[in-house]
């Protein structure tokens, strides 16, 4: 499991591969608000490598989103898949979060 | 002529039974996860179940033995029980810790002044995950967990 980040022009991409869980969630959450300290302001999150999230993984989105909204910025997320759903929809987390299919159009609604 | 290779055994008869003991760091629940999940998976249970039911719910136990039950002491150690066979899993997870009340911890984190909440999602989840979920003191504080398998 690991966390890659890169930019896509100022959109700040970050790729969770395997699992976002209780053991590796606050080094998601870290690399994300050093950004945030460095003045990113738009953050996208692309699940298409990962594998499944548990409850702490879903608060550490929810947490970022709060404090990076209250910075003036937007988390936004992209590419989950069918078990990923799955978990947004049983936790309602799909109504709190904007979902798009794809990375690309994900970039785009930025 | 070709000597005709006996046909495989039926699934059905197979019955698995595994017990894991980890410390209390979480870094081990992916591993625990993987033996159970794969399991399931020799099983036949299907792809939902052995991706998302039995990962998530799970993850989730052993985190709250942990980090909860044991509050992450070195010397205390988490066990893994696992029963599975065709028709069902059960898997017991074992802690340290003093128990806790099931049902008064169950707050439903969908409503709307619980959305936003970062936290309280975890036993909410095992329980729309599985199909049971108890909780007893027998030499520990156990939650048991009991999924019935699908094609």
């Amino acid at each position: 499991m690991s966390f890659a980040i890169k930019k896509d022009g100022d959109i700040v991409v970050v790729d969770v591969e395997g699992q976002l869980i209780v053991g590796n969630r606050q080094e998601l959450k870290q690399k994300v608000l050093d950004e945030l300290e460095r003045g990113e302001r738009k953050f996208l999150v692309d699940f298409s490598r990962t594998g499944y999230i548990d409850s702490s993984g879903l608060g550490v989105l929810v947490s970022l989103s709060k404090k990076i909204r209250e910075q003036g910025g937007e988390l936004r997320l992209a590419d989950l898949n069918d078990d990923l759903k799955t978990l947004f929809e049983l936790t309602k987390l799909d109504t709190l979060f904007q979902i798009s299919d794809t990375r690309e159009m994900a970039l785009q609604s930025f | 002529m070709q000597p005709s290779s006996p046909a495989s055994p039926p699934l059905r008869k197979l019955r698995v039974a595994l017990e894991v003991e980890i410390p209390s760091d979480v870094r081990y629940i992916e591993q625990v996860v993987e033996v159970v999940a794969r399991q399931c998976r020799q099983l036949a249970y299907n792809k939902r179940q052995t991706t998302l039911n039995v990962p998530v719910a799970l993850t989730e136990a052993l985190s709250n033995a942990i980090l909860r039950g044991n509050a992450e002491q070195p010397a205390k150690h988490v066990q893994v029980r696992c029963d599975v066979d065709s028709t069902r899993l059960v898997v017991e997870v074992v802690d340290e810790g003093t128990g806790f009340d099931l049902n008064g911890c169950m707050e439903d984190p969908t409503l709307p002044e619980n959305i936003v909440r970062e936290d309280g999602r975890g036993l909410y989840l095992m329980a729309r995950l599985m199909d049971s979920v108890e909780r007893f003191s027998n030499h520990g504080n156990v939650v048991r967990m009991t999924l019935r398998r699908h094609d």
